[in-house]
């Protein structure tokens, strides 16, 4: 399968394990910050293989995991309002607020849809004007201009109906976060490709040059991981903390200017509380004035909705890569995806829960082979 | 519908004539009605013509396999295949599976208050073909109708008796070396369901895989392999029966990455919804597990017959390892594969 099978191609994938392998000096401590390259490099094993010469951190880009408790019991408490529909993605079902789910909510007898576009929110919005339709907007840059259009569209449509909660979150004040920390032993960044293609990563030269990281974009099949480790172990070793592009065929240096022109026309930074990581300055995005009327809270919500935090999760610092998730003492025990504690356990994207699926107990090696 | 001059009183008529309504299913002439209307011409044979509270079958040489499973799905037709022939080949499959030749199954069908009667007989005559294929009859069944509201649409259950040909010693027989196999591509059902339900326009549509499967095994039993274990993959896909043998006899299954099969479309479909075809429903797709050595032979027998024309070796039984199942991935690492969890959700990006 075209721009599939070229990168994951076994030969190149094992040419640049050897040079990463030649290269590296000492072990270097690189951070990829999307939750599907932690996805990538676990379900390929490629981790392990590197691990005498380069420790990964999983970093906090998994956006059913970083949506605050508070959002999601926003969501369930919205959801439970007369002749409401709450419609979100299919893997923000499961993740767990103080109490219940999306999907439990469901069982509740709450009206809850699972679409693949914001888009399809703003149809059962037409199909449905007899209900109040929110979509519950979650995700990073990748995500954000498909619920802007949703409300441009909900708009140009005249729909009184359709409403959006947001839970956007932003990656680079996040990644900012995490080096600002006085402990923090990330030497560079494996940047998240989507979001690249989306922003571009003309932003990111002013951070390398002062936290002195380089910055690797970078995609997620395993030719791209390999390359991007390369990459940036090449740039570290060269004691070079620039950006570079390693995900060309699909991100640029401005990114795609439509996508972010509608989002700029519809939100606005804000600062934003992250699961596990607090509130970051300039971490998510809100609603512009000119849009507010759209905003699901406002519209449902009166009081406050009070939120119980479990305590012995550790998935905030998982996120912000001081632990792995074996490390946290309710991994595989208290919290499976099945039982999950934590969001990362839920999502596919979610480092706990790679790490449940792929690394749970590591295989040794020179296996029988079939034939 | 119109009535003929024939010997039976009309039904009662309540509402549109093309409804299921809850006299359909109260057990008194309406009902009668309705079986002998309905269902009989379609499905019917001289046992189940009897129309007696139980059905009285012919005296079985060797030893009976019973099954019963139920069937829900929306939509009710998707590409390839309906709920009805889901509901006969389910059942054949799962008595062909366990070593039985498919002979009987009962019909049991819960239906909405207001069901489409013309939607119910295209359902039947589905029904109807499939038992033709997998060469059973309907023999007995019943009929519900539930208020409107409880029941999404229909629901159905069917029971199958079937007679032992082919003696296998099952999982937990499974030792290091014995190797695995599939009887074709992966995932198809279970893709196939979710694009229609989803309304994921995929083209051409993703078909399922929903077909009789006990041609294939009679070629393997024809041929003289002797065969370990056969589960189709069903719910959890082929990683859910890996599973399943990798508990029943404490070894480790390990699977090649690159001999899974899987098509072009099918795969295409699961890069973009971040959804593993491992983890996919089939439901004409099985495992096979032989002795080491006799993997050509047995692959030879199935590629004669259709439904298996796909076969490929996919992996082998090693000794107990941390992991119960593994796969072998592209840069040659040995991954655990995770049973599956629920139903498979799509991802955020």
């Amino acid at each position: 399968m075209k721009y599939l099978d070229e990168y994951r191609d076994p030969a190149i994938c094992q040419r640049l394990i050897h040079a990463i392998r030649r290269e590296v000096t000492q072990r270097r401590t690189i951070m990829e910050v999307c939750g599907g390259q932690t996805h990538g490099l676990l379900s390929h094993g490629i981790d392990e293989l590197l691990q005498n010469h380069v420790a990964l951190i999983h970093g906090p880009g998994c956006p059913v995991c970083v949506t605050p408790i508070e959002a999601i019991d926003l969501a369930i408490a919205i959801s439970q309002r007369p002749g409401v529909m709450v419609a979100s993605f299919g893997d923000m079902m499961r993740v767990p607020g103080s109490q219940n789910s999306l999907l439990g909510a469901r069982s509740n007898g709450a009206d809850v849809r699972m679409v693949y576009s914001p888009l399809d929110a703003v149809t059962l919005a037409q199909q449905f004007p007899n209900r109040q339709v929110v979509f519950f907007a979650v995700g990073f840059e990748t995500t954000t201009p498909a619920t802007a259009l949703a409300v441009q569209q909900a708009a140009k449509r005249g729909l009184t109906n359709f409403s959006v909660l947001v839970a956007h979150v932003r990656v680079q004040p996040a990644m900012e976060n995490i080096m600002q920390h006085k402990d923090c032993g990330v030497e560079g960044f494996l940047a998240a490709g989507h979001v690249c293609t989306v922003n571009g990563y003309e932003s990111y030269h002013t951070f390398a040059e002062t936290y002195k990281v380089p910055v690797v974009v970078t995609g997620f099949e395993p030719v791209d991981l390999l390359t991007g480790i390369l990459e940036c172990i090449r740039l570290i070793e060269a004691g070079t903390p620039r950006v570079v592009n390693c995900y060309e065929r699909s991100a640029c240096a401005r990114g795609n200017r439509h996508a972010a022109r509608i989002v700029d026309e519809v939100y606005e930074p804000c600062d934003r509380s992250w699961r596990g990581m607090g509130v970051i300055p300039g971490g998510g995005f809100r609603l512009r004035d000119a849009w507010r009327h759209f905003d699901a809270e406002g519209r449902f919500i009166r009081e406050p909705v009070s939120i119980v935090t479990p305590t012995a999760c550790r998935s905030g610092e998982v996120l912000m890569g001081r632990i792995k998730p074996t490390q946290c003492e309710c991994f595989g025990a208290a919290c499976t995806p099945e039982t999950p504690l934590g969001a990362p356990m839920v999502s596919s994207e979610g480092a706990c829960a790679a790490y449940y699926r792929y690394a749970r107990s590591r295989v040794p090696q020179n296996e029988t082979t079939a034939r | 519908m119109t009535e003929d001059a024939g010997s039976y009183c009309p039904a009662p008529k309540v509402g549109n004539s093309d409804q299921i309504t809850l006299t359909h299913g109260e057990g008194g002439r309406a009902m009668r009605h309705f079986l002998r209307r309905t269902i009989l011409p379609v499905v019917g044979n001289e046992i189940l013509a009897e129309m007696g509270d139980a059905a009285i079958l012919p005296p079985l040489d060797g030893q009976p396999v019973f099954t019963t499973d139920s069937f829900i799905v929306s939509p009710l037709f998707f590409p390839g295949g309906d709920i009805g022939s889901l509901a006969i080949y389910g059942t054949a499959n799962d008595l062909a599976v366990a070593g039985a030749k498919p002979l009987w199954i009962s019909l049991a069908l819960i239906l909405e208050e207001g069901f489409s009667l013309s939607l119910l007989e295209r359902i039947l005559d589905r029904v109807a073909q499939a038992a033709h294929r997998a060469g059973v009859q309907i023999v007995t069944g019943d009929t519900k109708v539930a208020p409107r509201g409880t029941v999404d649409g229909l629901f159905i259950t069917t029971s199958g008796v079937g007679v032992r040909s082919y003696l296998m010693p099952g999982p937990r027989s499974l030792s290091p070396g014995d190797e695995l196999l599939v009887s074709g591509p992966l995932g198809r059902h279970g893709i196939a369901v979710l694009a229609a339900r989803e309304r994921l326009n995929f083209d051409p549509p993703l078909r399922s895989d929903c077909e009789p499967l006990f041609d294939a095994i009679e070629a393997l039993r024809q041929a003289g392999i002797e065969v370990k274990a056969i589960r189709d993959a069903t719910r959890g896909g082929v990683a859910a029966v890996l599973h399943e043998w990798a508990e029943a006899c404490g070894k480790t299954m390990v699977v090649e990455g690159d001999k899974i099969p899987i098509t072009e479309d099918v795969r295409g479909a699961c890069e973009l919804l971040g959804l593993d075809a491992l983890h996919m429903a089939c439901e004409g797709t099985m495992v096979v597990a032989v002795p080491s050595g006799s993997s050509d032979e047995a692959l030879c027998a199935l590629r004669r017959v259709p439904v298996s024309v796909g076969a490929v070796r996919m992996g082998l039984v090693s000794e107990q390892r941390l992991s119960p199942v593994v796969v072998r991935r592209v840069v040659g690492q040995l991954v655990p594969l995770d049973e599956p969890a629920g139903s498979p959700l799509p991802r955020i990006c």
